[in-house]
């Protein structure tokens, strides 16, 4: 989405460690709705558009 | 493996040191004490009082020497700020960890019951804290390392 940026400048940018942004990335951390949306606005995106929900996954 | 699972880690294998070191001091120092019938109850109080500052200078000193290490091996800080992931990880370890510590005094309850040697309450429990430390530390290292 922004190839441009590293996960420590992303990190950096949103106030977490950078192994927060490579759990997050694994899908093995659901960031807090707060830190979702710091996300979301570091890329100049919708929650939706960096964030998605598999209902599938929950069954 | 990040730096929160090395001091994870570094804090479980210090714990265990300390509390071997700690148990090989007393038992070739004071086996009579420890072992004494009636409970020298004020020599195991003083015994896990004194555990604390030991513990908190072995640990200190531990970590500074694994920090130059590191440092010196990798160029890696161990120093970082928690953020809200570790936080989490934290909350659920400690918890775990109660649960543990809860079990070994129920289980130290139980041997006294059960008649066995008065001393034995306190080595249960004290092998009850340490078994609630490794616990943290697992649980730890199993949530940075699955997820959540």
């Amino acid at each position: 989405m922004n190839d441009e940026m590293t996960q420590q400048a992303l990190a950096d940018a949103v106030g977490v460690s950078r192994q927060t942004i490579v759990a997050i990335e694994k899908s093995k951390y659901s960031p807090s709705l707060e830190l979702a949306f710091r996300i979301a606005h570091e890329f100049k995106k919708p929650l939706e558009d960096v964030f998605t929900y598999d209902p599938e996954a929950d069954k | 493996m990040s730096i929160q699972e090395k001091k994870t880690v570094l804090n479980m294998t210090s714990g265990w040191v300390i509390f071997v070191a700690y148990a090989f001091y007393l038992s070739q120092n004071y086996s009579e004490e420890l072992t004494s019938t009636p409970v020298d109850i004020k020599f195991w109080a003083s015994a896990f009082l004194i555990l604390i500052p030991v513990s908190i200078v072995a640990r200190i000193i531990i970590h500074i020497i694994f920090a130059i290490v590191t440092k010196v091996a990798t160029d890696e800080d161990l120093n970082y700020k928690e953020d809200e992931r570790d936080k989490m990880i934290q909350l659920r370890s400690v918890r775990n960890s109660m649960f543990m510590f809860a079990a070994g005094f129920l289980l130290s309850m139980v041997a006294v019951v059960m008649d066995a040697q008065p001393y034995m309450m306190f080595v249960i429990i004290a092998i009850g804290g340490l078994m609630a430390e490794t616990m943290e530390g697992l649980t730890a290292l199993y949530y940075y390392r699955r997820g959540f």
